[in-house]
């Protein structure tokens, strides 16, 4: 089940998706135990943010919804705490955002600094300003890449987009043009619940991201369209919550499967459970690897 | 093998308040008529809820009370959602979620140390054991609550500046009773984490084993977040009781705790802000 990402060798293809724990070194040493496959850390920017008062979120039936506000330390106290990351056992994926192109590369040199196994870079956040700016935009997309990669050296940056756009290939391409090594597909939908009892939305934020099994079509079409577009790797997120859903993603060309939302249904035991079902999927099927059947829905479609 | 994942939900119960008890000053119990999130098994003791205040917040408060048709959470007021609480009536809505995390195990014969608001937490274990000890102090008589509800319980009290019981702190008491009594088989304790630290630490002097409720930032109450983090544990669905001999193999506790940014500070600087 190991798997090679953008140079980086993989225990298996699940990593652990950005905003899910993912805070402290312990808790990075813990899921790695558990069975992931990489960590990807809880998005940095340059500042200290406390986020949106709670409610933050809460899972309704069919999907998760969140408007945390992206808390966090922020880049300079985390490179304190941390220290560094490539001591770890197993790979860790930094997560960075900014609200100007200039933060983007200055974060991502911090965040360099810790020695991450690669970069992800969050410019899709469905519930803050800064991410309305970059999330729909290649051109802007594509000088976030360039500025980011500008200052990182060698570690590899994948970039994390949005569902919330009407021609994801568009950006994919910009992004991989502009010297991405990797997408990540995708960040959570907006969206909204009303509590009818009390007549106003439920996330104090009122606008949260939806995830969880509500989002999965949708990240599964994303990741087809952008494997269609593009050469670079694909971190199918998106709704993965079973081994089956995430032979699907793979289906649809991703190379591994970031796992957010069924820490929630599951708890950190489910690296292990999605690990497994896709195991004995392939067992079932006599598939002996997942390079075998890694967009193959592709060439079903051109037969 | 697979479950049906999507089934499971967490969203705030509106609930209308029943009635409210005035405790002590600044602390007010706010009980509802029914069982939590419509199942009829009781939670159990050290549990918590998150209790959502629209327009304010939302915010862990322990169960402090439970009954076959009825539980409460007995707040104190410090900051702004604690001081917006106690400015609501009967009939008054809030949204209940929970209950979370894993409470204490009955083990008898106990003591029982607490601190402060910390008594809401050992509140409903103290309803469940059998004629436990309970050592109890806070800073003087004014914050003293639950007076009432056990007076049929043997409870040694201290206060800070010696307004009312013994004029100390809780754990100088414990090691009388450690030292004479022998028969006590297990110790509880909520309240400051200075007074947890020094009564766990107490506990394995004397071997006697013991559980804590510890207090940690919270967010999400169901192990999401990441905010709740002490160690490698996450405060909200591994605890947030926890043993004395896990409590003494982190670091993290009674040393540090997080911000609501997630920023590590000492401990003292987290009950500042
Ligand atoms: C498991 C658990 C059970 C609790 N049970 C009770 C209880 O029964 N009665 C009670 O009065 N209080 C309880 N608390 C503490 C309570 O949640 C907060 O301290 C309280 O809501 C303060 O909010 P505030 O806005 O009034 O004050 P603020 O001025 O905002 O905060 C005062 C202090 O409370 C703490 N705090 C604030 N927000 C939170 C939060 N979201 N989670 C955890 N700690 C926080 C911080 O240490 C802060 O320094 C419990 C906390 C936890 C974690
Ligand atoms: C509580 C929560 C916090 C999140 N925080 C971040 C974040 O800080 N940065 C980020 O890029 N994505 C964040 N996300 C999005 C996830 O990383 C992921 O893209 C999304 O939830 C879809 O995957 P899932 O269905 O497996 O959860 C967050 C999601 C949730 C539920
Ligand atoms: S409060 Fe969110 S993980 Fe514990």
């Amino acid at each position: 089940m190991n798997i090679t990402l953008c140079g980086i060798r993989l225990q298996n293809p699940t990593i652990l998706a950005s905003g899910i724990l993912g805070v402290t070194k312990e808790s990075i040493d813990r899921l790695g135990k558990k069975g992931a496959g990489a960590v990807t850390l809880k998005s940095l920017c340059h500042e200290e943010r406390k986020g949106n008062p709670n409610p933050t979120m809460f899972a309704y039936p069919g999907g998760f919804l969140n408007g945390v506000g992206l808390p966090g330390q922020g880049i300079e106290s985390a490179c304190t705490e941390f220290e560094r990351l490539d001591d770890l056992s197993i790979p860790v994926i930094g997560s960075i955002f900014g609200y100007t192109l200039e933060q983007f590369g200055s974060v991502a040199k911090k965040m360099s600094s810790l020695k991450p196994a690669m970069i992800e870079v969050d410019i899709s956040c469905p519930h803050m300003d800064y991410g309305q700016v970059y999330d729909a935009d290649p051109a802007l997309a594509a000088k976030v890449t360039k500025e980011v990669k500008r200052n990182v050296g060698k570690i590899p940056v994948s970039i994390k987009l949005s569902p919330k756009i009407y021609d994801i290939k568009a950006m994919a391409k910009a992004v991989e043009e502009a010297g991405a090594d990797a997408i990540t597909a995708i960040n959570a939908y907006p969206g909204m619940v009303i509590d009818l009892e009390t007549c106003r939305p439920l996330l104090a934020s009122k606008i949260g991201g939806i995830s969880g099994p509500a989002l999965k079509p949708i990240a599964v079409k994303c990741v087809y369209e952008i494997y269609e577009t593009v050469k670079i790797p694909i971190i199918g997120t998106g709704g993965v919550t079973s081994g089956k859903d995430a032979i699907e993603m793979i289906m649809a060309g991703a190379t591994a499967v970031g796992i957010g939302t069924a820490v929630y249904y599951h708890g950190d035991e489910v690296f292990l459970k999605i690990c497994e079902e896709m195991e004995s999927w392939m067992k079932e099927h006599k598939i002996s690897s997942l390079d075998a059947i890694r967009g193959c829905a592709h060439q079903q479609q051109k037969k | 093998m697979e479950t049906n994942c999507s089934c499971k939900t967490d969203v705030p119960r509106v609930m209308t308040i029943h009635r409210i008890l005035e405790e002590g000053k600044g602390q007010c119990s706010f009980f509802f008529k029914s069982f939590l999130n419509g199942s009829n098994k009781p939670p159990q003791p050290g549990q918590f809820v998150m209790v959502w205040l629209p327009g304010v917040d939302e915010k862990p408060m322990a169960i402090s009370y439970s009954t076959d048709n009825e539980f409460a959470f007995t707040a104190q007021s410090v900051g702004p959602f604690t001081q917006a609480l106690t400015r609501l009536k009967r009939g008054d809505r809030l949204g209940i979620r929970g209950p979370y995390g894993k409470g204490f195990t009955i083990k008898n014969p106990a003591c029982v140390v607490a601190g402060g608001v910390g008594i809401a937490s050992v509140a409903t274990l103290i309803d469940q054991l059998q004629d436990p000890l309970i050592i109890y102090g806070t800073r003087s008589k004014a914050q003293l609550i639950y007076l009432q509800r056990y007076k049929k319980q043997e409870m040694l009290i201290t206060t800070d500046d010696g307004s009312h019981g013994k004029k100390g702190f809780t754990t100088d008491v414990l090691v009388e009773v450690l030292s004479s009594n022998k028969t006590i088989k297990m110790i509880y304790t909520c309240g400051p984490e200075i007074m947890m630290k020094k009564v766990v630490a107490l506990c394995m002097q004397y071997m006697i084993p013991c559980e804590a409720s510890l207090e940690r930032y919270m967010s999400c109450g169901f192990g999401v977040c990441g905010k709740c983090m002490v160690n490698d544990k996450i405060t909200c669905i591994d605890g947030p009781v926890f043993s004395g001999k896990v409590l003494s193999t982190l670091s993290e506790f009674g040393a540090t705790a997080r911000l609501k940014s997630g920023r590590k500070v000492s401990l003292a600087e987290h009950h500042k802000v």
